[in-house]
């Protein structure tokens, strides 16, 4: 079970702001999948190695190489920019 | 409706030209669109371009190959250069990228004309296409029923005919599901054989790009063209790619068939239980050996995904963060403030709900709960897998629980929602190739699919019995009424 701190904390980790109501909905709703995850615990997983992919490959190498993408391209996708730089709000706050 | 082969038939006798064929698939998405909504963005201008550089090289007398001209859709979390991609979300909004995806330069580099992009859930996240932040699209045999997803604009846009074939992307059942719902063919190959490079990651040890056909053939030869290894994407496979359309033989004699036990339990619908026995039965009649299969842990699988999937996606989606590209919340205080407006605003209720489980599973505390007991379950859903497929050369069960459901009646209760994907989930948790094919229709007039899974890299049997089932049947042949 999730409490409403724990859901805001949870947002907070994931830099969501959620309103009354989103956090109200979702703090039923994650409790009943969290709740539904507990169908796992009826599995013996003693010894189980965890699977991070489906199919191995492992020992992915190439050549250590620049393939500079066109800065102007990058840059043109940015919601603001100064020259060079992307913008962005203030990062030091008063308080 | 036109295969592949044949309009390259007429393509080369010169019965028509590229520029006809794809003025007429765009038509008929001006006429279609209104009702079913399958596209985020057409791209008319340049489909027409395209279509006459194949014109130009027919004239020249050039070979062409089988996908040239051939009009085609796209998911909208493939990127492609200049075109907008936005995933069906309000954060990539005004995204246009400047790099495109493998799997769509090589279709053009085949001279494919893209007509445009299709609608999805957002991120990819759902079962119906009901999460994009831009439009719901309609079932082509009920406008009132989903088209299932997240692939839903993609699997509309082939059944109502408004592009020849599609690609899709599947991370727990997202091109078989919308296949099944929409009576098409949709395939999931083998993790790692097509390369995500591009494509908009979701949860990355998941992610698969397919494609959508109206036939079996249809889908071989566009799987032809986005198979192979690809030096961009780290999970690509290196491996020889067979021409898939040399397994589209009606023979299936002796093929060993296992019937999933565990896809037959208690959520399956009656009429479709008694398709896909139908099913199976046929594939008796044409030879195949039939026997019961049981993958005990199958079950676990959807509790096992929606903690892997959203743990993957929470770390995937952290980079909306409105600096470097897509859409930023106005007049932010500060940066915090602006990375909390920018994916609040940004991110529609499925993609937040999937960041927070993924954020809480991964939290201290609760990772050896939670996301390592996944990954161990995870194991042994492949190992369930892997004894099936040391007696059987392939699996079979049904795509879908149900057919396709109404708009809005799962949208309320996520969960509910969630176990739609019960038959479809623990196939990419293994990283299997699994493919829908078309083998009825419920008392509604609602297409019912039968999902084929193969073992690793065993896309040919899959071929080899979808395509005796195909030419035995007549299920293929119905097109919505439109």
């Amino acid at each position: 079970m999730l409490d409403r701190a724990q859901v805001q904390k949870v947002a907070h980790l994931a830099r969501l702001q959620l309103t009354p109501d989103e956090e109200a909905t979702f703090t039923t709703q994650l409790s009943s999948i969290l709740d539904y995850f507990e169908l796992l615990s009826e599995l013996d997983v003693t010894d189980v190695k965890p699977t991070t992919r489906a199919i191995e490959v492992s020992n992915v190498v190439r050549v250590d190489r620049q393939h500079p993408f066109p800065r102007e391209d990058i840059l043109d996708g940015a919601p603001d920019r100064e020259g060079e730089f992307f913008r962005v709000p203030k990062i030091v706050t008063g308080d | 409706m036109a295969s592949i082969r044949e309009l390259h038939q007429q393509l080369i006798h010169k019965e028509r030209s590229a520029v006809e064929i794809t003025q007429e698939a765009l038509d008929r998405i001006q006429t279609i669109e209104p009702k079913i909504h399958s596209f985020l963005h057409l791209t008319s201008d340049r489909a027409l371009e395209q279509a006459q550089q194949v014109d130009a090289k027919i004239a020249a007398g050039d070979e062409i190959g089988l996908l040239a001209g051939i009009p085609i859709g796209i998911k909208d979390n493939l990127c492609t250069q200049g075109i907008p991609t936005t995933c069906a979300s309000r954060i990539l909004q005004n995204f246009v990228p400047p790099y495109e995806s493998t799997v769509t330069q090589k279709l053009a580099d085949a001279g494919s004309v893209m007509v445009g992009k299709t609608n999805m859930d957002e991120f990819a996240m759902g079962g119906s296409t009901e999460t994009s932040a831009y439009q719901l699209t309609a079932n082509p045999w009920d406008a009132s029923r989903v088209p299932g997803g997240s692939s839903g604009g993609s699997a509309a846009a082939v059944a109502a005919n408004e592009c020849v074939v599609s690609l899709g992307s599947d991370t727990g059942g997202s091109i078989r599901q919308p296949a099944s719902f929409c009576g098409i063919v949709g395939m999931k190959p083998t993790y790692g054989l097509v390369s995500r490079y591009g494509l908009v990651a979701f949860a990355s040890s998941l992610d698969q790009i397919g494609p959508f056909g109206r036939s079996v053939e249809d889908t071989a030869i566009l799987l032809n063209a986005i198979a192979g290894y690809d030096p961009k994407d780290a999970t690509s496979l290196k491996v020889d790619v067979p021409d898939y359309t040399q397994f589209l033989t009606p023979d299936i004699k002796g093929k060993k068939v296992g019937v999933i036990r565990e896809t037959f339990g208690d959520g399956l619908d009656p009429e479709v239980e008694k398709t896909i026995r139908a099913a199976i039965a046929q594939l008796k009649d044409l030879g195949a050996e039939i026997q019961e299969i049981s993958c005990p842990r199958f079950r676990y699988g959807i509790a096992a995904y929606y903690i892997i999937a959203p743990s993957e996606a929470s770390a995937n989606l952290a980079r909306y963060d409105g600096v470097r590209y897509g859409a930023r919340a106005e007049d932010a205080e500060n940066l915090m403030d602006m990375y909390l407006r920018t994916r609040s605003e940004g991110f529609g209720a499925e993609v937040k709900r999937r960041i927070m489980i993924g954020t809480y599973v991964l939290s201290a505390g609760y990772y050896d709960a939670y996301y390592l007991q996944a990954q161990k379950v995870r194991t042994l859903i492949k190992q369930d897998f892997e004894q099936a497929f040391s007696q059987v050369d392939v699996l079979v069960s049904p795509t879908a629980p149900t057919t396709a459901f109404k708009m809005g009646e799962k949208t309320a209760d996520p969960l509910s929602m969630y176990l739609t994907d019960l038959m479809t989930i623990p196939v990419n948790l293994a990283g299997l190739p699994g493919m829908s094919v078309p083998c009825g229709f419920d008392a509604q007039g609602m297409p019912i699919g039968l999902q084929i899974v193969g073992n690793v890299l065993r896309e040919d049997q899959i071929f080899q019995v979808a395509s005796a089932y195909e030419r035995s049947t007549e299920w293929h042949k119905h097109s919505p009424k439109l």
